[in-house]
This record gives structure tokens, C-alpha cells and sequence, in this order.
């Protein structure tokens, strides 16, 4: 028996992140220079000491599953337990895809009962945060909870954007408010749920019956719990938390990595965060680089200047060019005398010789790949020098 | 079958890096901000498709066995094959055997047991980004007993001092291995030889209380065998005491260098870690560098290679030095011409200043 399961979901396609999620789901995005997404959770995981992981895939798997592979980076390949990819099947009673994210959960009821645990971990890979579960899972077990959701204070003004959980002085939800125009609290969701397995599962078999059900835990399970007057609470997390979910918030959870004051470190010490690492050499600075504010990953060249960026591994920035405020993908090559200014430029494009590509402060960063690229040189948003 | 296992002979190995083999052997000395002397025959072992290393090392090995572990960087970690790290038996009192030979005489099931029937054998300090298949393709296509691998250079520098030289006809069959400095035709120390041949000679060797099988099984054998000798033609380098391997980790900031050692895939392979990339602040002013993960630079850095996890702190400078892995440079420290062995920390506002013939170095772990 094991005290706790985890499962995180990792099928989301991502559809506002664009032509970052075209190829790969989004946990799979590429993030801070050398990691992907999930790779948050993953290490959460492992500095939680859950050590048996179920990962629900979905959408364009196959970069994911090949990034986690036996789950060697996080300690997570073992005999028992240790990561399993789950995907949605097909048996003799049918199949069909995870229709939801109580629907997935549900599909593998299976799975968690072989662990017998007390308690599931739901969480989902596409948020950036380090957090210890423990601390989550010891105040579930004090308050005696059937859940309890983790809870971040948000600006009270960005509220109404969020799903917002009404608690009591001692934290206990009595309400759920999906994006309030009038908030009663700025306490939001960070859709991360410890259950108490049996009240889960009780509660995933009656939904399954329910043919109006879109079986979502924020927009099903949790209501239909707060109507039977089961024991909700919240529990509130303090540190970094961003949900990557557009393309202005994965470059500013980019940059958030370039503050030196910032919450958000890729060098804790007690929540390490661990990914595959590649062989790629030494990052070569040349005489004529200027490298400034930046996070650069092994095998890069720089012989131009790069400011406020993160390169992740590979990638190639030629005299004269200058870099800005900018995301470039592993494998990315700037031509000489190229000015690249907000902008993501997606895995081993290659940027010619004097292009010119700025966008705005109040404008959404560009993404930018080999589709794209050329209809960009000829917009008014870029161009030849 | 025509397969090819590969050993690493460290035995005859000499630790000429005074404060940075204090504590460890030659082999796993950190060189170009990442790797340790060993990867570079290890690597190219695996990546010319050699699936069994065996390594002969007698002492200072517990770094040595750290870095290799399992053999898992290096995909050695496998159920057939992979990496045999070999000890000799220093307890056997029926035990003749002296030298290199001892670890063979203690190994031979080992050696018996294996499915190559042909042995790659190389030493640490000659590196290079080198595909042995084209050798071993040669070996076979001359039917030799031995081929040597070698290397021609431009000017002779320290280090060859103590390299041998080949003198062969103009079919490669070698007819001479002398130390005659005039001749420029280097032996690199990596030869193949017939399996069943070496065991044969290590027979020999013991029975007649010799104790170095390259000089004794093979260079004073030169009649009785059939040798060839095959040249490298690529970038490569000895290291054998400070003052080269200080100006061959220098060599690799000139592009064309770096890419002849680095940018040939498969890539030199390495005991991989969990730093993030390399972190620029406000005042980074870095150039002509190499820096691996998980450096912190708020300082100047030039002309020299930083180690994984160095932080370099505010008004620091740095010219013309190694920094290895986790060492840390307060404000204001001045370092030029510098090795610092891993983490070292340097307090606030100090200068030290060695020379390219001899750079100062700072054994690892020390405060100053």
C-alpha cells in the first residue's frame, strides 16, 4: 500500500500557446533554457518523495514521452512504482479519449487501486512551480479533508480571471466562483488537489453516470462535493506560481527567470529541479559577444549580443546581431547583423543575415518557425535592414 | 567476429599535474569545463561501436570511479559487455607478475571470456575526437598482429617529450619505436592487437619477470611481430603536466580548435549533472570563454574556461584562468593566469597572478 498517488495530467493540447503546442503538448514546451514544462512537476515529485507517478497523455505525445522515458532524470525508474505514461485505451468494454480531467482520472481507477493508496495527488504539467506536496498533504491529514485545494492570492483586480475558492477564517471552502465578476476572495485555484482516495473514487463513479457531466473536477467533481457538505479546504502556498497557459505568460515565466530578486530560481537548493541533460560542449563566448541578464544553456555560440534572453542548448548568435528580450529554441541560428527583439523563436530555425524583427512592449511576443518566417520579413512588424 | 573491446591502461600512466592529481589519478583530471582526461577515449570507444571497456587503474581511482560510475553516460551500463573497472589482486602469493601485466595475469578469464577478438589499448592523455573504426578497418585490411595508431606534429612542445616515435617503411610496417626527437611521427598510445596474441605475449612477458607490456611484449618484439602503424590526421593533443594542460585547455578558445575537438557528432560524452544553464547578470562582461551550467557570472571573465556551478561575483576579474566546477570568486578578486582545483572560494579583493609557463594553482577545496 502506498500512501500516496500521484497523477498528473499532461494531455492538455495548450491551444492558446499557438504554434508552441503545434507539434508537442504543452507540458512538453520547451522552458527556461534548458527544461520543459513539466519537468516542475516531475521534480516536485521526486523532492515530494512521490515515487509513484501516473502521467496521462493525450495530445502529440510523443516528445513527452520521450522526454520522461524510464523517468531516469527524476528517480522516478523503479520496480515499484516509479512514473508510468498513461494513455487512453481501448479494452473489451470499449474506449474512448479522456474526455475531461475527471474522465482521465477515472479511466485509471485501475491503475491507482493496484497502489491501494490513502491519498491522490491531482496535478497538472503545465504550471511552473516548486513546491513541497508534503506540507499540502500533512494539513489535509490534520483537517481530516475528503480535498484540499491548493490556493495562491492573486492581484484582486486579475481575480475575476481566475477560479476563485470562498473559504472561512479556517479555510474551509464553502464556495466555488469559475471566473467571478464581483470576487468575494482573491484566493485561486492552482488546480492542485489531495484527495482521500475512497471519497475520489466514490465520487468519479457517480459522475461517470452523468451524461451532462463534462467530468472536470473544477467545473463537476468539486461542486457536486461542496453540495453534498463535504470537508473542502483550502490550503495556501506561498512562493512562484504561473500558469503557462498563453504566449504573453510563457515569455513573462521566461523572464521571471532572468530576475535575480524573483521568487522562481532554477538554483534551490532544497527543490532541485532536474530534466534530461544533453552532451552538448561548453558555451562558447567569442571575443565580439556581449552576453548580459541571460540564461544560456551548454552548446551555444555567441559571437553577437544577447540581453534579457534565454538560449537553450545549441544555439548559434552571429556577429553583429543583437538579442532581446527574446526566447530561442534549442538548435536556433542567428545570421550576422540580425536584430531579434520579443520575440520566440521555435526549435533549429534558422534567422538570415540582417533580419529585423521587433515587437512592441504593449504588442504579444512572436512566436516565430520556418512557416512563418518568411511572411514575417515581409510584414511591417519586421523586414530586411 | 571481427569486434573490438576496448582497455584503458592506466597503469604507466604518471601523475605529472602536482596539485590537481594530490587527490586522483591523471585520468580524472577536468579538462574544458566539462569533462575529465578520460572521456575523450572512452567517448570515442563507444561512439566507433565498442560495446565492452575494461579499465587497469592501481591507484587514486576513487574519483576515477566516481566520475565512470556504472558506465551509464557513456551507454556502458548494459546486461552484456559495458564497463569492467579491474583492480589487480595485490594478495596472491603465487603472483609473479609485475607492472600492467599483473592486472592482465589477475584478468585473464576476463580477457577469455569476452566475445571481441581484438583489443583496443589506449592510456588517457592523448586527446582527440577520433573514430577508431577507420583504424580497426585498416588493422584488418593489413592483416597486422599490431597496429599503432599515430599522429604527425608541427613542433615539437614539452609534452612529446616523453612520447615515443615511429619510424616505419613506406607500407606502414614499422620498423622502429625510438625516443629520437627529430622524427615528428608520434605514437598516440592507442593500439589494437589481436586478442589471442596479447595473451600470448603477456605469457611471455611474465615468464621472462618483465613488467611494462606495450615497451617489452611489443616494442622490443618489433622483429617477431607484424606491426603497422595508421595516422590520425585530426585535432589532438598530449596532456601530461600542468604546463600543457593549462595551454591545451587554452587552445580550445579558439574557434576552429573547439570545434575540431567538440563539433564532431557523436559528441564527447560526459558524467552528465543537474545544473541550469549559465546565468548572466547585469555586470557579466564575458569573452573568448568557455562556461559550462550552472555558472553564476556578475563579474569579468576572459580568455578562460569556468567549470560547472562557478559563481564569479560582482567586480571580480577573471583573464586567462581554469575555474573548476563550484568554485567561488568574491567581489572584487583579481585572478589571471590561474588554475583553481574544484571548490575553492576566494575571499574578497585578492590578487593572484601566476605565468603561462606556470600557472598558479590553488588543490581543491581551499579557502584563500
Amino acid at each position: 500500500m502506498k500512501e500516496c498517488v500521484g497523477m498528473l495530467l499532461a494531455g492538455g493540447e495548450g491551444k492558446r500557446l499557438g504554434k508552441l503546442t503545434k507539434e508537442v503538448a504543452k507540458p512538453a514546451v520547451h522552458f527556461g533554457g534548458k527544461y520543459r514544462i513539466i519537468d516542475f512537476t516531475l521534480s516536485n515529485c521526486t523532492n515530494s518523495g512521490i515515487h509513484t507517478l501516473g502521467v496521462m497523455t493525450q495530445y502529440s505525445p510523443l516528445e513527452l514521452n520521450k522526454h520522461i522515458g524510464s523517468g531516469k532524470p527524476w528517480d522516478l525508474h523503479r520496480q515499484d512504482g516509479g512514473v508510468t505514461i498513461l494513455s487512453p485505451y481501448t479494452a473489451q468494454s470499449g474506449g474512448s479519449w479522456y474526455s475531461g480531467t475527471a474522465d482521465a482520472i477515472y479511466q485509471n481507477i485501475h491503475f491507482i487501486d493496484q497502489h491501494d493508496p490513502e491519498y491522490v495527488l491531482v496535478i497538472s504539467g503545465d504550471h511552473i512551480y516548486q513546491m513541497d506536496y508534503n506540507a499540502l498533504l500533512e494539513e489535509h491529514k490534520q483537517s481530516k479533508a475528503d480535498v484540499t485545494i491548493s490556493v495562491i492570492p492573486v492581484p484582486w483586480e486579475e481575480a475575476s480571471r481566475f477560479g476563485i475558492l470562498n473559504t472561512t477564517d479556517d479555510l474551509r471552502i464553502y464556495e466555488f466562483d469559475e471566473k467571478p465578476k464581483k470576487p468575494k476572495s482573491n484566493l485561486a485555484s492552482m488546480g492542485i488537489y489531495m484527495f482521500t482516495w475512497k471519497t475520489l473514487k466514490a465520487y468519479l463513479l457517480e459522475d461517470t453516470k452523468n451524461k451532462y457531466s463534462s467530468h472536470d473536477f473544477g467545473k463537476d467533481i468539486i461542486p457536486a462535493m461542496l453540495a453534498d457538505d463535504r470537508r473542502l479546504y483550502a490550503y495556501r502556498f506561498k512562493g512562484y506560481w504561473k500558469d503557462v497557459g498563453t504566449v504573453q505568460s510563457y515569455w513573462e515565466a521566461n523572464m521571471d527567470l532572468l530576475d535575480e530578486d524573483w521568487r522562481l530560481s532554477l538554483t534551490n537548493k532544497t527543490l532541485m529541479l532536474y530534466s534530461n541533460d544533453s552532451d552538448f560542449p561548453p558555451q562558447f563566448i567569442a571575443e565580439t559577444g556581449i552576453v548580459k541578464h541571460s540564461l544560456i544553456n551548454s552548446g551555444c555560440w555567441v559571437f553577437g549580443t544577447v540581453e534579457h534572453s534565454v538560449l537553450f542548448q545549441h544555439v548559434v548568435i552571429e556577429e553583429g546581431s543583437y538579442i532581446h528580450q527574446s526566447i530561442l529554441h534549442p538548435g536556433v541560428k542567428v545570421g550576422r547583423n540580425s536584430i531579434l527583439e520579443r520575440v520566440i523563436v521555435m526549435e533549429n530555425t534558422e534567422i538570415p543575415e540582417d533580419t529585423f524583427i521587433r515587437i512592441g512592449f504593449d504588442e504579444e511576443p512572436l512566436v516565430i518557425d520556418e512557416e512563418n518566417l518568411y511572411e514575417i520579413l515581409h510584414e511591417k512588424t519586421g523586414g530586411v535592414i | 567476429m571481427n569486434t573490438m573491446m576496448g582497455l584503458i591502461n592506466l597503469e604507466h600512466e604518471h601523475h605529472f599535474f602536482h596539485e590537481l592529481t594530490y587527490f586522483r589519478n591523471g585520468a580524472s583530471v577536468p579538462f574544458a569545463g566539462r569533462y575529465r582526461l578520460i572521456d575523450f577515449t572512452l567517448s570515442n570507444m563507444v561512439n566507433s561501436n565498442i560495446e565492452e571497456v575494461a579499465v587497469f587503474t592501481r591507484n587514486k581511482y576513487r574519483s576515477l570511479m566516481d566520475h565512470l560510475g556504472t558506465g551509464q553516460n557513456w551507454e556502458l551500463d548494459r546486461r552484456n559487455g559495458g564497463l569492467f573497472v579491474l583492480p589487480p589482486d595485490w594478495n596472491d602469493p603465487s603472483d609473479i607478475s609485475k607492472g600492467d601485466l599483473q592486472f592482465f595475469h589477475n584478468n585473464r578469464d576476463y580477457f577469455y571470456r569476452g566475445k571481441a577478438s581484438y583489443v583496443l589499448i589506449s592510456g588517457s592523455q592523448f586527446i582527440a575526437n577520433m573514430d577508431y573504426k577507420e583504424a580497426f578497418k585498416y588493422h584488418l585490411e593489413r592483416k597486422a598482429d599490431v597496429t599503432l595508431i599515430s599522429t604527425m606534429i608541427d613542433n615539437e612542445q614539452p609534452e612529446h617529450e616523453r612520447c615515443l616515435r615511429i619510424e616505419a617503411d613506406d607500407l606502414g610496417w614499422v620498423k622502429n619505436i625510438t625516443n629520437n626527437k627529430s622524427n615528428p611521427l608520434l605514437f598516440t598510445g592507442v593500439y589494437i592487437i589481436n586478442k589471442d596474441l596479447l595473451m600470448t605475449l603477456v605469457d611471455q612477458c611474465i615468464a621472462h619477470h618483465q613488467d611494462y607490456f606495450f615497451i617489452q611484449g611489443i616494442k622490443e618484439n618489433l622483429s617477431g611481430l607484424k606491426v603497422q602503424t595508421y595516422e590520425y590526421k585530426g585535432y589532438s593533443a598530449f596532456i601530461n603536466s600542468i604546463e600543457s594542460y593549462y595551454r591545451h585547455n587554452m587552445n580550445l578558445l579558439s574557434e576552429k580548435n573547439y570545434k575540431a575537438l567538440f563539433y564532431k557528432q557523436p559528441f564527447v560524452r560526459t558524467k552528465v549533472g543537474s545544473y541550469p544553464p549559465a546565468t548572466y547578470r547585469s555586470c557579466a562582461n564575458v569573452k573568448k570563454s568557455l562556461l559550462a551550467n550552472g555558472c553564476v557570472i556578475d563579474g569579468k571573465v576572459e580568455g578562460s574556461i569556468l567549470f560547472r556551478g562557478v559563481t564569479i561575483k560582482e567586480g571580480a576579474t577573471i583573464k586567462d584562468s581554469i575555474i573548476m566546477q563550484r568554485c567561488t570568486i568574491e567581489p572584487g578578486v583579481y585572478l589571471e593566469n590561474v588554475i583553481l582545483d574544484k571548490d575553492v572560494h576566494i575571499k574578497a579583493n585578492q590578487r593572484f597572478i601566476g605565468s603561462k609557463d606556470k600557472p598558479y594553482v590553488v588543490a581543491k577545496r581551499k579557502e584563500m
